[in-house]
């Protein structure tokens, strides 16, 4: 039901038309608050990629949350970057006729790919970790989604996701132009937030329920909570918690349920405090701290629920946090430990160093690792000559590493990774977990001889994409070492 | 083009030429001064004479109540900023006194509006403090930007045409989108006597190709702006904002 001047725009919109230097190929199908345009840009050899024009519907019978939805992405889109977003290449106002043109992604809708769901756990993982990732990346740069919904993401043939429509997006650096709209404020009724029907905006942590309720529908097909058409439905997210994965699909693994109910409780503390964490939990299976959560077989009953919410509902407020000040405090801190020398002095220093760096942060996640060499290439004769034994000699080695540390097991996980070039296996696991922090030790004595620029450290340093932090052994070792620290016990 | 927008710069000379040495370097073709070009500080004379330079080639300029004060004695003063009134009375010349009082008490000009303390009675020079008041001085305006100084701190008001607005803090030096088919209402924040615990400059610049706002804080050397404070004998308290900024 176009309006006359719904109608008036599509004359000036037609195939062949020029807008503010793109020329329309063709439109595709209407979004809920805007048509879509292929176009092409004139005069542009820089842009070599093809592009889509969007265009809100404004009008008399339009509703308003149209033009505020259109406002509020023009303010945020030019301001992200990175592979997650498309790019964004020019914004046309109000006042002529207004659009966003930018990046057509190519790739599979997650829509289509949910369609076919319950996916197998491989294939969700995949699919889960990479969104996550695009969540973070979006959380890093200061802005909210809102919005996450299978139909908002598309993922690259390179398997990386890209988030769409940020209509409902919130960017610390500019003005919410939805905080006064609380009518219009909530996402998609079945993966939005219980925070964000009471009108929270500044919570990074509302994307990690969607995240959960997006993950729920690839594993199960289903939606955590339906599709509720009224606000009062919608509100039973407040305090229920959904049917667990597992009570729908059986061969959902304990672990995959664990992640998704954390993501899905009601309370944001409760929550995986990044999407950093998710995705690293995605990846590393093995890792995840099971609790009742892996089994349960039923809803959490009413009373439980509702006393957990009517406890900490005066909480809810003061315990919002923006995604600056949240992404800086949950860092995902790497420290690598060199096992093959369970002598090395630097080992104390790295344990003072790891712990100075917990205590300052309240939800760290502590990545440990250790790069050896190939079992083909270690030494021959005993259990280190296999493949297994050589891991689980150094596994239990950064367990002897960690333990003086005492920290809570859900905050930490151990990596041994075999290698040819300790540096190069390094940042690539820092790079594919989000590492934010990269702690390793000094060269030791050993390789003063060569140039500093071979070592693993400078190497880490110079390439790194986080920020790096080289341990040294002070001249005067700190009079707190001695107490902290057990020998490394002996494995030969 | 860009226009820059300075206002309360309470006779800081070295805040000023700090702040006008970094709208230049940001390409600014336009400037406008939002009041209280003199009171707290130790320069009256040459910052008066600066802008008053600026307003003879074409910037804009219209009266803070500071400005008033130095001709008029119906503006309430507490007793600090009258011992700085009194000592401006005494260094200003006859014809900067007469500039002061030929000054509007407010501009309209393209989409925009510039007045000193709210649009809304700028006569009275209430304090925009609420988003109530933001609001009056919206409607008073009669245009999407309007431009004020008075409080001492940067915020933006923002709302639709016919609502109650909403008050945002900005980031210094990130540009806002302040799009004209909605109501915008920028404090700027003073360069002279910053009182939100920052001793820097503030000062805010407007595109209007782009329609975008950008609040911006500048370093200089507000110990050496502090020490001419206490230098011409003006009350310690003054001199100690200057420094700490607050």
């Amino acid at each position: 039901m176009a309006s006359d001047i719904d109608i008036d725009y599509l004359k000036a919109l037609a195939p062949g038309r020029e807008i503010d230097g793109f020329r329309i190929i063709d439109r595709l199908r209407a979004g809920g608050t805007a048509f879509l345009f292929r176009v092409e840009a004139i005069d542009r050899p820089d842009i070599d990629f093809p592009l889509i024009m969007k265009v809100p519907m404004v009008g008399r019978d339009q509703p308003p949350e149209s033009i505020i939805g259109f406002d509020t992405e023009a303010m945020i889109l030019p301001a992200l970057h990175g592979p997650h977003v498309p790019r964004f290449v020019a914004g046309g106002n109000l006042e002529r006729i207004p659009h966003l043109t930018m990046e057509l992604v190519g790739g599979d809708g997650l829509a289509q790919l949910a369609a076919s769901a319950p996916l197998p756990t491989a294939r969700v993982v995949e699919l889960g970790a990479a969104l996550a990732d695009a969540v973070h990346a979006l959380h890093q740069q200061n802005a909210i989604h809102h919005d996450l919904k299978p139909d908002n993401v598309i993922i690259r043939a390179s398997g990386t996701a890209v988030l769409l429509d940020f209509g409902f997006a919130h960017h610390a650096h500019f003005p919410d132009l939805l905080a006064e709209e609380k009518r219009f404020a909530a996402g998609s009724a079945s993966y939005v937030s219980p925070e964000q029907l009471t009108g929270s905006r500044e919570d990074p942590r509302s994307d990690i329920f969607a995240l959960g309720a997006v993950i729920y529908e690839l594993v199960t097909g289903k939606l955590p909570f339906g599709m509720p058409d009224t606000l009062n439905a919608m509100k039973n997210r407040l305090w229920a918690s959904p049917i667990p994965p597992r009570a729908r699909v059986a061969d959902v693994p304990p672990w995959l349920q664990e992640i998704i109910l954390r993501c899905l409780e009601p309370e944001p503390v409760a929550r995986y405090q990044t999407a950093a964490h998710v995705a690293f939990d995605l990846r590393h299976p093995e890792q995840v701290l099971l609790t009742p959560r892996a089994t349960r077989s039923e809803r959490s009953s009413f009373a439980t629920q509702l006393s957990l919410w009517w406890r900490s509902r005066d909480e809810r407020r003061k315990l919002q946090r923006k995604p600056q000040v949240l992404v800086s405090q949950s860092p995902v801190i790497m420290v690598a430990v060199d096992t093959s020398h369970p002598d090395d002095a630097r080992h104390a220093a790295l344990q003072w160093t790891v712990r100075q760096l917990a205590s300052l942060n309240l939800e760290f996640r502590l990545v440990c690792v250790s790069a050896i060499r190939s079992a083909s290439l270690g030494e021959a004769g005993g259990v280190e000559d296999t493949a297994s034994g050589l891991q689980l000699v150094h596994r239990v080695r950064l367990r002897n590493w960690l333990e003086p540390l005492h920290l809570p097991a859900h905050r930490v996980s151990l990596h041994v990774l075999e290698s040819t070039d300790p540096a190069a296996t390094l940042l690539d696991f820092a790079k594919s977990n989000n590492v934010d922090l990269i702690v390793l030790g000094a060269p030791a004595p050993s390789e003063t001889a060569l140039a500093w620029w071979r070592s693993v450290a400078s190497s880490v340093t110079a390439n790194a994409e986080c920020s790096v932090h080289v341990v040294r052994i002070p001249s005067r070792p700190r009079a707190d070492w001695e107490n902290t620290v057990d020998p490394v016990p002996e494995k030969h | 083009m860009k226009i820059a927008l300075l206002s309360d710069i309470h006779s800081n000379i070295q805040a000023l030429h700090a702040c006008l040495a970094d709208a230049r370097a940001r390409n600014v073709a336009r400037f406008a001064f939002l009041g209280d070009f003199v009171g707290y500080g130790a320069d009256p004379v040459l910052v008066v004479d600066l802008i008053a330079e600026h307003v003879a080639a074409g910037a804009i300029a219209v009266r803070g109540n500071h400005d008033e004060a130095i001709y008029s004695d119906s503006i309430y003063m507490n007793d600090m900023a009258m011992a700085a009134i009194r000592y401006a009375r005494q260094v200003l010349t006859a014809a900067q006194t007469t500039f002061l009082r030929n000054l509007p008490m407010l501009v309209r000009e393209g989409t925009c509006c510039f007045v000193h303390a709210s649009a809304a009675s700028p006569e009275k020079y209430p304090y925009i403090d609420s988003p109530s008041a933001a609001q009056r001085c919206a409607e008073a305006s009669e245009s999407p930007h309007t431009f004020c100084g008075h409080v001492h701190e940067q915020r933006l008001y923002f709302g639709p045409t016919d609502a109650k607005m909403t008050l945002f803090r900005p980031t210094p030096g990130i540009a806002v989108p302040v799009p004209s088919h909605r109501r915008w209402v920028a404090l700027i924040g003073s360069v002279g006597q910053p009182r939100d615990r920052n001793p820097k400059a503030a000062y805010a610049i407007f595109d209007s190709e782009r329609n975008t706002t950008t609040f911006c804080r500048v370093s200089y050397d507000h110990f050496a702006a502090a020490a001419r404070v206490r230098e011409v004998g003006l009350p310690e308290a003054l001199a100690y904002r200057v420094e700490n900024g607050f």
